[in-house]
């Protein structure tokens, strides 16, 4: 199959990838759910994903695609790790809201 | 009309209507042998059990299915009072999906595939791994503790037996250097990557049946168990859905088997153009196997199958890349005598994990000591 | 047509993702993340990243998400209760915060910063000899390192996760084992 025709200019795509990652930036300021925030973290890793993959398009470079296998490779071990952080802290706090995680105390 | 004959000209909108006459065959074929293969499941497991099936629907009990149909559109649907109704509704659509999904990459003949994508082996990964969305959701949505157990322990198996049977793709991968399925069989017309990879092809059946949720890995779901498992809480055609989903599973996993392992559509004495035939001769007798080592062997304990999905398959797995990587940079050339070294190799790995594993996955002798220690 | 596609999957992207971000049940918004993650693999596929999209499926919608299901599951949560007036108060600055920036970003962009020095992979190069084959030459060749490194972070975050979610044995366990 031929390849697809000519898209929407790059900026589009960089707009989309801002509009995403604000949205990112506004989950984790507003929500104080852990798991919440943190999924709103990988909402901002995918945005500039997004962005890596619209400039290796555009700039006819396959950096851009290598560079989000690394991404997504460090945003899979750091959910890991940080997931298991939130069950051990739910296991002591008996809450994920991270208001309420205020006293080092424990 | 003269708008769709302008629209007809464009090679891309050719394109897409093909492709969409392709998918409603796919579609209605499948959910016919979907019906079919229940039918047949409940023969084989009749004589398997020295009894005749069922035999009182039509001729031969050729009906049975039309009337299970029929019963189920007529059962009374409920939804447990505090379940969450958007995903108790779609959880049983999300069991299908993927598998249909998955069905569009299978090459059935020489130029029979809906659509050649030249990443096809990944589809299929990417859709079985979503397959375990349905389960999960359906046990939690059900708001029923044996479900949500039965849900989470199946979906655990699921996700545990994923990794080996990606890994377990790898071989014939590097085999044929490309992950295009059409390529992969394209890559077999020869010699079928059986011989070459036995023990690939035998970790890639066992981690179908875990898969699949099929015994002996169907702990989840076990009537004896859990209840009912997952799906303790649907009824009538969400019921079905989740069946049906199951079955078409298994016909898509074997189907890729074929692909992957079988050598597709080729073989001997017939013309290229009837592949199909052959593809599904290969696919009938797998279906045959899988329905086969059901009704034959015992189920698993959840603490011997997840030590011997981890412990044993995915080790196995890994080395069988490592020993196709290393047999492939001494023997590039396609043909028999590489053939026949990575089968040898393959029988020296399958030899070391059949004397490993009995340390490696805890056996009855090990609970009744660790229960009496406690 | 790609233009279509695009306005298609990016309504989705930014409508789930808005979701994510604005309802209350955590379930809810893992499943709608879901759909963003689908989108955006889609969205790569309009790009003709073939490799990258369907590994966004496989690692981040397949796997990372389950994860996350099975950790909501586990910790059995109930729909977010977010009242009260400090709550009123960051939600107006976390939005007037996001929407400041965004206002900033589009005014400060400038379209000839986006042009920059052209590879060598054009789209014809790249379709000849397809996306994965020439996305694992790179790897194997350029990025040989960062590529093994990643195996280092990925052994790291497996021990780290085993061991941080087993938890601490309470003194009563300590003493029967």
């Amino acid at each position: 199959m031929t390849p697809l025709p000519a898209g929407p200019p790059l900026a589009w795509y960089l707009g989309l990838s801002a509009v995403v990652f604000l949205i990112g930036v506004v989950g984790v300021l507003v929500r104080r759910n852990a798991l919440i925030i943190f999924m709103s973290i990988e909402l901002m890793l995918n945005a500039a994903n997004l962005a890596f993959v619209a400039f290796s398009h555009y700039l006819h470079s396959l950096d851009g695609q290598i560079f989000v296998f690394f991404v997504m490779t460090v945003a899979a071990a750091e959910v890991a790790v940080g997931l298991a952080i939130i069950v051990n802290l739910f296991r002591l706090r008996e809450t994920v809201y991270v208001d309420e995680v205020n006293i080092l105390k424990g | 009309m003269g708008a769709l004959a302008r629209l007809l000209q464009q090679p891309d909108a050719r394109f897409v209507l093909l492709a969409l006459l392709k998918i409603v065959a796919i579609l209605f074929g499948l959910l016919t042998v979907v019906s079919y293969l229940i039918y047949l499941e409940r023969k084989i497991a009749g004589h398997i059990q020295a009894r005749p099936g069922p035999n009182r629907v039509g001729p031969l009990g050729l009906l049975q299915p039309a009337a299970d149909v029929l019963k189920l559109f007529f059962k009374e649907e409920f939804v447990p009072a505090e379940a969450n109704k958007v995903v108790f509704h779609i959880a049983p659509m999300l069991a299908v999906i993927p598998a249909l999904i998955s069905f569009s990459v299978v090459p059935m003949g020489p130029a029979i595939t809906v659509t050649d994508v030249n990443v096809g082996l990944l589809v299929f990964l990417s859709m079985s791994s979503l397959g375990v969305y349905a389960i999960t959701l359906g046990g939690w949505s059900s708001n029923n503790k044996y479900a949500l157990l039965g849900g989470l322990r199946s979906s655990a198996q699921m996700v545990s037996y994923e990794l080996a049977m990606g890994m377990s793709t790898i071989g014939p991968l590097l085999l044929a250097g490309s992950l295009s399925l059409v390529g992969i069989v394209n890559a077999q017309r020869a010699i079928p990557f059986v011989v070459h990879q036995p023990l690939a092809f035998l970790i890639f059946m066992i981690t179908a049946l875990a898969e699949t949720n099929r015994a002996p890995f169907d702990l989840p779901e076990a009537e004896s168990e859990l209840v009912a498992g997952f799906h303790t809480e649907y009824s009538s055609m969400k019921w079905g859905f989740f069946f049906l989903g199951e079955y078409a599973n298994i016909i898509v996993i074997s189907a890729i088997a074929v692909t992957l392992f079988l050598g597709g559509w080729s073989g001997p004495w017939l013309p290229e153009s009837l592949g199909f035939v052959w593809f599904f001769a290969k696919l009938g007798v797998l279906l045959f196997v899988f329905m086969w080592v059901r009704w034959t062997f015992p189920r698993f304990r959840y603490d011997q199958l997840m030590a011997f999905g981890w412990k044993v398959l995915l080790p196995l797995a890994l080395a069988n890349i490592l020993a196709t990587s290393a047999l492939l940079f001494f023997i590039p050339a396609p043909g028999w005598r590489q053939a026949w070294a990575m089968f040898a190799g393959s029988a020296a790995l399958f030899a070391l994990a059949v004397a490993l594993s009995p340390r490696l996955v805890p056996s009855r002798v090990d609970l009744l000591a660790r229960r009496e220690a406690a | 047509m790609t233009v279509a596609l695009f306005a298609v999957f990016a309504t989705v992207l930014v409508a789930s993702s808005l979701m994510v971000v604005l309802h209350r049940h955590p379930v809810t918004c893992a499943l709608f993340l879901v759909l963003a993650f689908c989108s955006l693999a889609a969205l790569y596929l309009v790009l003709q990243a073939q490799f990258v999209a369907l590994v966004q499926i496989l690692v981040y919608a397949g796997a990372i998400m389950v994860l996350f299901l099975f950790v909501l599951m586990y910790l059995n949560l109930k729909r977010d209760l977010e009242e009260g007036l400090h709550h009123q108060v960051r939600r107006v600055i976390g939005w007037g915060m996001g929407g400041l920036l965004l206002v900033e970003g589009v005014l400060l962009f400038r379209p000839e910063w986006a042009v920059g020095p052209l590879g060598r992979e054009t789209p014809q190069a790249v379709h000849a000899a397809g996306n994965t084959e020439m996305v694992g030459r790179l790897l194997y060749s350029r990025y040989l390192f960062p590529f093994e490194l990643t195996s280092l972070v990925l052994l790291v975050a497996m021990v780290g996760a085993v061991v941080i979610g087993k938890g601490r044995r309470r003194r009563g366990d300590e003493e029967a084992a």
